[in-house]
Order: C-alpha cells, then structure tokens, then sequence
C-alpha cells in the first residue's frame, strides 16, 4: 500500500487557499473603509468550499465571479459606503485564526507522514 | 492571489489614510492664516479615495480578487474666506479688511481621528497577515 501525499493532506490545503483568498476580499473592505461607494463584500466559505471538494487543486479565483456575495450593511450610510469596520475586523480576525487552524491540522498531518515514513 | 497583494492592500489603505492625515495638519495649521486677498487665501484640502479593483480599474472585475485604495486627487474645499476687519493687521487692505482661511476645525478634529484609527486597522491588518505567513513559513518543522 503507498500513500499519496497529495491525498493524504486531505481538505486542509485547499482550506487554507481559500482562507487566504478571503483575507484577500475582507483587507480590501477594510483597507476602503472611508472610500465613497465601496460596496463591501465577501464570500460563503461553507459552499465555496463545497465547490472545490473533488476539483483540481488551484482552481480557485479561476472560474468567473466565483461566490463573491455583497455584505448587507446593517446600517447604510450616506455616501454609498457599506462597510462596517467592527463586522470587517470580527471576519477579518475570524478568518486568520481559522487559517492557523487550518495551517495546524495540516502541521499535524506532515507529523503523521513523517511518522509513517521513518517506521515509527 | 498571494500574500503580495494583501501586504499592497493593507499598504495602500495605510497610505491613504497618511494623506488624509497630511490633508488635515495642513488645515488646522493654516486655520488662522490671513491673507490681504480673497484670492490669495488658503483653502482647506481633502483627498478623494477610489477603490482599485485587481484588474486595475475603478470597476468590480470578474475574480475573487480585493480592491486596493488610490487617492485619486486631492481637492480644495472652495468655501469663501472670511472676511474680519483688522486695521492694525500688516496684511489689511485699504478698507482694513483682513481675509481668513474658511476651516471648520472640528469637522477636521474628527477626520483626523477617523484617519487614525483606519491607520490602525491598517496596521492590524499587516500584523495579521505577518503571522499567517509566519505560520506558513513554519509549516512542516518539527
């Protein structure tokens, strides 16, 4: 039986690329918080991730307007803006402390590799 | 999609806001200065952000991408000056009319405030992203 490095770091990798990608979306609400008209917005992590189960990897940001959803502000401002900077920071904070999760399930599953291959 | 273009994010949102900062010490120290012709009076400045998209453009594109901050321009306010009657004032002119800079300092006390604290959430934001790519870097030791 040989094992597949690839298969056996199982959904983490592709985790972890997503999460980079919607820190990517939620720094850019955060960095146009006092830009006029800037619509903020975001993605359903739950469902894009159901997407990518069982697609290559990378083929994240490829396909056209993947899930990227607009965020409904709870309260609409003046100037078109929607962005609420205490929501943003509470995704914002959410997200990166769900990538080091997702960096230490993947830290443990290179532990177990290891133990496999050196016989231990 | 990288840590690049998160670190350009968080940079260009932290440099806005310094702008906008630089934009308002500029206001609030010419708040007084007097000028002997309407014409000649400083006038207060405000930068105008626009939100770039990833492909470069002020419109939404198609990815998954975030949106960095320009400042597109940086605009006079052009509100008419004050006008006070100083005849002892050097700069007055034949009527004793001195020219003041029209600057609502507490509208600019409140935007220096709201710049820093986006400064800060800019500053967060770097400080977030340093230690995701720090957990990355680490990744497989031990």
């Amino acid at each position: 039986m040989s094992i597949r490095i690839e298969e056996s770091l199982g959904v983490h990798v592709r985790a972890l690329e997503l999460r980079m990608q919607r820190s990517e979306i939620l720094s850019a609400n955060l960095a146009n918080e006092d830009t006029p008209g800037f619509q903020a917005r975001d993605i359903d992590f739950a469902s894009e991730m159901r997407q990518l189960e069982g697609s290559a990897f990378s083929t994240l940001g490829r396909s056209a307007d993947a899930g990227l959803q607009y965020r409904l502000p709870m309260q609409p401002s003046l100037d078109g803006n929607t962005v609420e900077l205490a929501v943003e920071q509470a995704a914002f904070s959410r997200n990166a402390m769900d990538f080091q999760t997702s960096l230490t399930f993947l830290s443990m599953k290179f532990q177990g590799l290891k133990k496999a291959i050196e016989g231990r | 999609m990288s840590f690049e273009s998160l670190y350009r994010i968080a940079g260009t949102a932290m440099n806005a806001q310094t702008v906008r900062l630089n934009t308002v010490a500029s206001n609030l120290a010419n708040a007084e200065s007097a000028a002997a012709d309407p014409a000649d009076v400083y006038q207060a400045r405000k930068p105008v952000f626009a939100a770039i998209y990833e492909n470069g453009l002020l419109t939404r594109s198609a990815g998954m991408g975030g949106a960095h901050v320009q400042v597109l321009d940086v605009v006079p306010s052009g509100r008419e000056p004050v006008r006070r009657y100083e005849p002892g004032n050097p700069l007055a002119n034949g009527q004793g009319y001195v020219y003041y800079a029209n600057i609502n300092q507490i509208e600019e006390m409140t935007d220096m405030m709201s710049a820093t604290r986006s400064f800060e959430t800019g500053v967060e934001v770097l400080n977030r992203v340093k230690s995701m790519q720090q957990g990355l870097l680490r990744l497989g030791e031990n």
